[in-house]
């Protein structure tokens, strides 16, 4: 085959066979495909992709398998090379360890805390904000602002709005007649605490997102609906709520990964504590490897953590794939 | 109107009766969507309380936080003052903003480039090129911490701005925005051009990139403000004070203010005020960005 396709080559007329995979920019047919591995824009299509591959690469796909490799070894962060071949020791480990699990607890405690009040607050809002015509700039100020401030930020202010005595929501709660709660210094509560200042911060991503579901909500059902006489409860509730589901999944599941992720308010505004009530699965991941020095231990919970989150957006595209065909 | 009327039994209403009825609709509809706003309205103050608090207190005295009104009697900016003059907040600042522009400006070019590749060159593989970079979407950057140390650490770049730029430049979701939008601009287009004899990267800069600004512009915010914003990995590629990123040096002086609350909350105010400007800046595009992609930190 391939000395056909030398003398194809080497003849001025056009192969015979229906012109390659190329389509309309391999115009003038003069190699057939097989001759090179790189078939039709191979070569320039192999120097815009590089630059963002050989990164990628480096940084991210690279990492990713050395860390599983790491997870096998008793490596250290210490010790030069990958030290000592470990099995399934780390993983076995991390599995017995009450440290790991009640991490594993914590995060998804703050999950359960937050995921209903954001995707319940965020629907909220953004039906009030659909009815009210005017001010959806000051609305979107509002809400969205503290999404992008660092995470830093928000836990300064959130610290000094918990203060005891001094802090603003201290002082309120004071003024409405109830005993303060020990917002950070509780073991019990300071879960509460951190998930209240998360909602503050991220509530602007859900409703955005669910703002903009709305706007895809055709107008003439709501027209048609208010001619046979629904009131504007009515149509929230048979034609809105209802019409957003896509919506709210998508809305769910990025609120159950971020969640599942939640690293910063912890670190900065309970370092874990009080007495480890607040430590996340990725503060374990931290202490582990960046406090006891044990990188192999580390990458055996980074990738039972990443097993999780797999496993949320798996469970979520399965579902939603059952439930396309009768939309 | 009698076509409304579907069933035999009912009357057909007459022009005057309908009339009457929306009115009655319009004017309960009405009233309720300003309930609504008023609510709203309610609300969007309480979650601009925090914000205000902060501005408040930074602008008091660092002995009169502890009165515990929003009333400032002794307004000053000494705190901010302190801060720029003592700090290492301009060093931060200076750390934040190169990594930030940095790395938003090689994730725009690269995935830019990779995406023009995907959506516009036929080659061999290129399914497997898509699914592979596609996978990058699934590996949470958290999960690299270890093993991206010791890979930099090796290199000895730890403590340099490149430990935090390079590592966030290759974002896949940034070639997925890419990709469905150069799908979406007309073949016809870059088809003319090459009958003018363009080359591939003369249409992709000329002709391209020119349409797929809104595109280019809500990545580049994005990269931008993550990159900004990250906290976990800076403080672990960068523990030397000079180079810290603002959210890294912030919550490393986290507590060393003590009882200057004052001082505390002016360099909260000072870690946000960038990013206020670039949300008040670039409001429309972030949103719409949201919404088109469900890009999420």
């Amino acid at each position: 085959m391939a000395s056909t396709d030398i003398t194809g080559r080497a003849g001025t007329v056009a192969p015979a066979r229906p012109e390659p995979r190329g389509g309309r920019h391999a115009r003038t047919p003069k190699k057939p495909r097989r001759e090179n591995r790189l078939t039709g824009h191979g070569r320039p299509a192999l120097l815009f992709l590089a630059p963002f591959l050989a990164l990628y690469l480096l940084f991210i796909v690279g990492p990713a398998i050395y860390g599983l490799v790491m997870s096998l070894f008793n490596t250290s962060m210490v010790a030069p090379g990958l030290g000592e071949f470990a099995g399934l020791d780390n993983y076995a480990e991390a599995l017995s360890s009450n440290d790991f699990w009640s991490s594993l607890w914590h995060t998804i405690w703050f999950t359960i805390l937050t995921t209903p009040p954001l995707v319940a607050l965020g629907l909220v809002f953004a039906l009030l904000a659909e009815r009210a015509r005017r001010a959806r700039w000051f609305f979107r100020l509002a809400f969205f602002l503290p999404y992008v401030l660092p995470s830093a930020v928000v836990a300064l202010i959130w610290i000094w709005m918990y203060t005891p005595e001094l802090g603003l929501l201290s002082r309120a709660v004071t003024s409405l007649g109830f005993a303060e709660p020990d917002w950070l210094g509780n073991p019990d509560f300071a879960m509460v605490s951190l998930a209240i200042t998360t909602v503050w911060w991220t509530l602007g991503f859900n409703f955005v997102l669910y703002l903009a579901g709305l706007q895809e909500i055709p107008r003439e059902l709501y027209e048609a609906s208010a001619i046979d006489g629904a009131g504007p409860w009515q149509q929230i509730r048979l034609i809105t709520v209802p019409l957003l589901a896509r919506t709210t999944s998508l809305v769910v599941v990025l609120q159950v990964i971020a969640s599942l992720k939640v690293f910063d308010q912890m670190y900065i505004m309970t370092q874990g504590g009080p007495n480890f009530a607040t430590r996340s699965v990725l503060q374990y991941v931290f202490d582990v490897g960046f406090t006891d020095l044990r990188s192999g231990a580390a990458a055996a919970a980074s990738t039972l953590f990443f097993v999780v989150v797999l496993a949320v957006s798996t469970i979520w595209l399965v579902m939603t794939r059952r439930q396309e065909p009768e939309l | 109107m009698a076509i409304l009327a579907h069933s035999d039994d009912v009357q057909p209403l007459t022009a005057a009766q309908a009339q009457r009825y929306a009115d009655t609709a319009d004017r309960r509809t009405r009233l309720f969507n300003r309930c609504c706003t008023a609510v709203l309205i309610a609300f969007a103050l309480l979650w601009l309380v925090p914000l205000a608090w902060a501005l408040d207190t930074a602008l008091k005295p660092n002995g009169e936080t502890i009165n515990p009104t929003w009333l400032i009697e002794n307004p000053t900016l000494a705190s901010f003052r302190t801060l720029l003059a003592e700090g290492d907040i301009l060093d931060w600042y200076a750390a934040s903003f190169i990594i930030s522009t940095l790395s938003a400006a090689g994730t725009v070019i690269t995935a830019s480039l990779a995406a023009y590749a995907l959506s516009r060159m036929r080659f061999r593989y290129r399914w497997l090129a898509f699914w592979f970079i596609l996978l990058g979407i699934m590996i949470p950057r958290q999960v690299l911490i270890v093993p991206q140390f010791q890979e930099l650490d090796s290199v000895n770049l730890l403590n340099t701005y490149w430990a935090v730029i390079l590592p966030s430049i290759p974002i896949a979701i940034a070639v997925v925005v890419f990709k469905q939008f150069f799908d979406g601009i007309p073949k016809d287009l870059d088809e003319a051009a090459r009958i003018d004899g363009a080359g591939f990267f003369h249409i992709y800069r000329q002709v391209v990139l020119p349409l797929a600004r809104p595109a280019l512009s809500a990545v580049a915010i994005f990269s931008f403000v993550w990159t900004w914003n990250d906290l976990l990995w800076p403080l672990l590629a960068l523990s030397n004070p000079e180079v810290m990123t603002i959210p890294a040096g912030l919550a490393t002086v986290q507590g060393t203010y003590g009882i200057r609350y004052a001082d505390t909350m002016a360099s909260a105010i000072l870690g946000a005020l960038p990013l206020v400007l670039v949300f008040l800046l670039f409001q429309r595009r972030i949103v719409e960005g949201i919404a088109g992609t469900g890009l999420k930190g």
